[in-house]
């Protein structure tokens, strides 16, 4: 094995490859990063549309596959063979550009989002602020495709679309500031923007940051899951593609491989904002209750969850096979669906190898917690209708951003209580 | 198809009060290819940011000349073409339609015939209401009642392919009465039908009516006084809403209405939000008369006497019905032959369309699409 | 699980390239915001000019200024100018005489900018006598928060009260009735 490889592995860094210094290791979890987080986007795809499915009393894809499991597979074959149209009259140089911008702001912000205390490409001292940089380049391309479209509906979907983001980056910044402003509650006094310091310090303070000065880290939590929603332009926000107004916003022009690369990147952004979430109040990579439940029975315990839940899967997909329809037409179907539950034992086999064990915990429970805010999103979108743009500008700037200001401040006080108090006592005493 | 004299100003008046400002108007073509117009109608918005300074409707996309066919058409053949004009709510199209000829004849429906015509037409009021509740609220972006409304009108089409053997446009009443005898277990089904829907109301309601954003989304939107819909000559649940009590089925009683005791829900200020209560009230009422006219349905004939070869007297009659959407009138013009010499349809989708500009002017782009949804028009009616 | 504070030593990879390479892109896109006609193809210059800008501040070991000069210039302000720029009719200004004919006070205005660089430069060194501070990148933005709260609080509370003050009379300019 080559040197470089041998030496990250021997010396059982606890740092990420990028502050390792090591341009293999970097790319391996650079593509480790993007695979996984397009195969997320796959299942995505998919699971929204079952889970809206039986939201809404009906199957969803069942044809493709068994249970509809291949019809993310067949979309992608049919988009990428469609026709790329550029429609007559458009800025052709923006128009084509614009999807690979959302694109690379979408997956950029992976690089310093920490699936573990060292499973991410790198950790930025400015993280968090990195985020939102790179993740607000978004709309840049929002905006690019809107207007070089030539044409109506993509112009108002990217006025919109424009208007709301830059709008709710404001709430969703102070929210994050409030969350920041807790990290620096320690003896040094100093806090982070390191997205791994922000998890070490909630781990440091013994408390997931969304339970910190109850109720102000639920708020600042509360306003940041409102402001991602309209970040990635999902419902009940999605004005931008509201597809009943503007038949499908700023991407109505696109189609094929270029209309795909604006849905990957709107799934990417999903995800990325999610574990910003995750990141900021709800611990991180962290298992629930690391102080409490601390020890080692408790650590196997909880090592055993990401075995247990592909298990779970398993066992899921065998009862479905068994339910398959009995004909001979259904055979095919019923194998493959076997097989796929084949596989889930088998991945929980590996997961229950004792080094294989320890080694994803915390990509597994980060993961977790993704999942749950991704079901939000569904259901989400399963229940509420639209607001409209007047209202959804009211809600950002007069509810959220007041709000937002309210909570720093408040975390401010809270934070400086000691010193706020003996101030007080001196001036009485005086 | 605003009337330029009318308070309703014409968006041509507008032309020579713009100004510099105005310079960045956006004029946006919606429809006829656009999924919230509810089939081929074309709206030409003009707006200014967001706001809507003007509409103009163009319709015609689906016009197959229904009225000039029936000059063609003994009384008889004509009647399966009425159900091809509000295709959601044929039933009622039928009864329309077979009630005028009868007036003309001087006929009379039998009492029987009479209830089994309430039942079904109030069956496909249900519909008419499920499949506008439905598209509405996925208008305003809440998916999931469309799928929930689908599946509760999948039983009412059930009841008719049952009965007539077709589901939408069902031909389900005859000129003096109706050509089928309930099949048996009619009324079991239909009682069945009440006990099984009546809580699926509840449940749209429990998504829809205290929802923060339906209610942010459709209150103070589209706002039409009761004045303004008289002088259009609005009707149904639209009229209701602005706050007169008019129903035709009370106002002029037809069918066996006169029997059955129900209210005519209104509302106080004709917004997007009162009309959804209305629609979301009478369903109930209609859930009412249903209950009552299975309860009461007489035995005895259910067709009339009637001759083969129809040849009314030479006159003109006009005769309307309260369609789910409105007031649906038949002007018939007999010559004494086999064919009627005219016919005119009074449909209530077309004539509320003309409201569309009154309530969107000064609205959002959002809040043309919930003013489409609430007037609830079909276009197979409008353009017919 | 928990892995402590650490520091970071490593070495910068390929500096002189990379200060190159953004450097060129800098200039390079600047000349295309003022020689493209079309001004939202200028506004994506200035965006990649800025983007590269933002590199260059990284290598300096500033990731606070780089961080803030993304989301701020690229993710907000540029946002608006492409905002305002695609309501403007732009077949119209295409067909318009460029007004950027002013070629000899733009050269005389660009000598003494650069008049004034070089000024900077051969002075600089007796007006700011103190030594270059460098300090690990691990602690820029917390240095850069205890300075802005500390040393200079005082032109940074004037400075957000400029920025009020033309929040409002934004506010009051853009609305005919409040």
């Amino acid at each position: 094995m080559p040197g470089f490889i041998t030496n990250y592995l021997d010396k059982n860094v606890h740092v990420t490859p990028g502050q390792y210094g090591s341009p293999f290791w970097a790319l391996v979890y650079i593509l480790l990063v993007f695979g996984g987080v397009s195969l997320a986007v796959v299942c995505m795809n998919w699971l929204e549309r079952k889970i809206l499915a039986h939201m809404q009393v009906r199957l969803g894809p069942m044809r493709v596959g068994p249970h509809g499991l291949l019809q993310p597979i067949a979309d992608a074959i049919k988009l990428i063979l469609k026709e790329d149209i550029v429609p007559e009259g458009a800025d052709s140089f923006v128009f084509l550009l614009a999807p690979l911008i959302i694109l690379v702001a979408g997956f950029s912000v992976y690089c310093v989002i920490p699936f573990g205390p060292t499973h991410a490409i790198t950790d930025m001292n400015i993280g968090i602020l990195f985020m939102l940089g790179v993740s607000s380049l978004g709309v840049l391309g929002i905006v690019m495709a809107g207007w070089a479209s030539n044409s109506h509906y993509p112009l108002i979907g990217a006025l919109r679309s424009s208007a709301q983001m830059v709008s709710y980056e404001v709430a969703m910044g102070l929210a994050v500031i409030s969350a920041v402003l807790m990290t620096s509650l320690n003896p040094a006094g100093t806090g982070t923007l390191s997205m791994i310091g922000i998890v070490q310090a909630q781990y440091a303070q013994h408390t997931w940051f969304i339970f910190k000065f109850f109720p102000l880290g639920f708020i600042a939590f509360f306003i940041f899951a409102v402001a991602m929603v309209a970040e990635t332009n999902r419902a009940p926000f999605d004005l931008p593609e509201a597809e009943s107004e503007l038949t499908a916003g700023f991407h109505t022009e696109y189609s094929g491989l270029r209309w795909s690369l604006f849905m990957l990147g709107e799934y990417a952004a999903m995800i990325s904002v999610s574990s910003i979430a995750i990141t900021l109040w709800l611990g991180g990579w962290m298992r629930p209750f690391p102080n409490l439940l601390q020890g080692p029975t408790w650590d196997l315990a909880f090592s055993l969850f990401p075995a247990l839940t592909f298990f779970g899967l398993a066992a899921m997909t065998f009862y479905s096979t068994m339910r398959m329809p009995k004909h001979p037409y259904f055979r095919i179907q019923t194998i493959g669906l076997g097989a796929f539950g084949g596989v889930f034992v088998l991945i929980a086999l590996i997961l229950l190898i004792p080094r294989v064990r320890d080694g994803v915990q915390d990509v597994y429970w980060f993961v977790a917690k993704i999942a749950v805010f991704l079901y939000l999103y569904i259901w989400y979108r399963g229940t509420f209708p639209r607001y409209r743009f007047d209202q959804l500008m009211r809600v950002g700037w007069k509810v959220l951003l007041p709000l937002g200001i309210g909570v720093l401040m408040a975390t401010g006080i809270m934070g400086l209580r000691t010193e706020i108090w003996d101030f007080v006592h001196r001036l009485v005493h005086i | 198809m605003t009337d330029p004299n009318s308070s309703v100003s014409h968006l041509e008046l507008e032309e020579s009060k713009k100004t510099f400002l105005d310079a960045n108007e956006l004029v946006i073509n919606m429809g006829p290819q656009h999924p919230a117009t509810h089939g081929v109608l074309r709206v030409i918005l003009r707006l200014d940011g967001e706001k809507v300074m003007g509409l103009e409707c163009v319709i015609g996309y689906l016009h197959r000349g229904v009225e000039k066919i029936a000059e063609h058409r003994t009384y008889t053949m004509f009647n399966p073409y009425v159900d091809r004009m509000d295709y959601v709510a044929a039933v009622s199209n039928g009864l329309g339609y077979c009630e005028a000829v009868e007036k003309l004849l001087n006929i009379e429906a039998p009492p029987r015939a009479n209830y089994i015509r309430v039942i079904l037409t109030e069956l496909n009021r249900l519909a008419s209401h499920q499949l506008w509740l439905g598209t509405h609220a996925l208008d305003i972006g809440a998916m999931t009642p469309l799928f929930y409304t689908f599946r509760d009108r999948e039983e009412i089409l059930k009841i008719f392919e049952k009965y007539c053997g077709a589901r939408l446009t069902t031909h389900a009443f005859r000129i003096g009465g109706c050509q089928y005898e309930t099949y048996e277990g009619f009324e079991k089904d239909v009682k069945k039908f009440l006990t099984f829907v009546a809580p699926k109301i509840d449940e749209y309601e429990e998504l829809l009516t205290t929802n923060r954003i339906w209610v942010e989304r459709t209150k103070k939107v589209g706002t039409i006084s009761a004045k303004d819909c008289i002088a259009l000559g609005v009707t149904g649940p639209v009229l209701r809403a602005s706050g007169v009590k008019w129903d035709l089925r009370k106002a002029q009683p037809y069918a066996a209405y006169k029997q059955f005791d129900f209210e005519i829900p209104t509302g106080q200020n004709g917004d997007t939000y009162d009309r959804y209560l209305v629609r979301m009230a009478e369903m109930r009422q209609s859930l009412r008369i249903i209950q009552q006219a299975v309860d009461a349905i007489p035995e005895g004939p259910i067709m009339a006497k009637v001759s083969k070869v129809m040849k009314p007297p030479v006159g003109e009659i006009y005769h309307s019905i309260e369609a789910p959407k409105g007031e649906l009138g038949y002007f018939i013009v007999s010559d004494g032959s086999t064919q009627p010499y005219r016919i005119r349809v009074r449909p209530p989708s077309f004539v509320n369309l003309q409201a569309l500009d009154l309530m969107c002017r000064g609205q959002l782009v959002a809040d043309v699409i919930a003013v489409i949804g609430t007037l609830d028009i079909v276009l197979g009616e409008v353009d017919r | 699980m928990c892995t402590g504070w650490y520091t970071s030593d490593m070495a910068p990879v390929a500096t002189t390239f990379f200060f190159y390479f953004l450097s060129g892109l800098a200039i390079l896109s600047g000349v295309l915001v003022i020689t493209r006609k079309n001004p939202v193809h200028s506004a994506l210059a200035l965006i990649l000019t800025l983007l590269s800008v933002a590199g260059l501040y990284l290598m300096l070991y500033a990731p606070f200024v780089a961080g803030v000069q993304i989301i701020l210039y690229v993710g907000g302000i540029m946002v608006l100018f492409l905002f305002v720029i695609m309501l403007v009719n732009i077949e119209r200004s295409e067909r318009e005489k460029q007004f950027n004919q002013q070629w000899l006070p733009g050269i005389l205005a660009a000598c003494g900018l650069g008049l004034l660089f070089v000024l900077i430069y051969v002075k600089g060194k007796a007006l700011f006598s103190q030594p270059v501070i460098t300090m690990p990148e691990t602690e820029n933005t917390q240095r850069v928060g205890m300075m802005l709260y500390s040393n200079y609080m005082f032109p940074f509370e004037i400075a957000s009260l400029l920025l009020l003050v033309a929040i409002i009379g934004a506010v009051v300019m853009a609305k005919k009735r409040i």
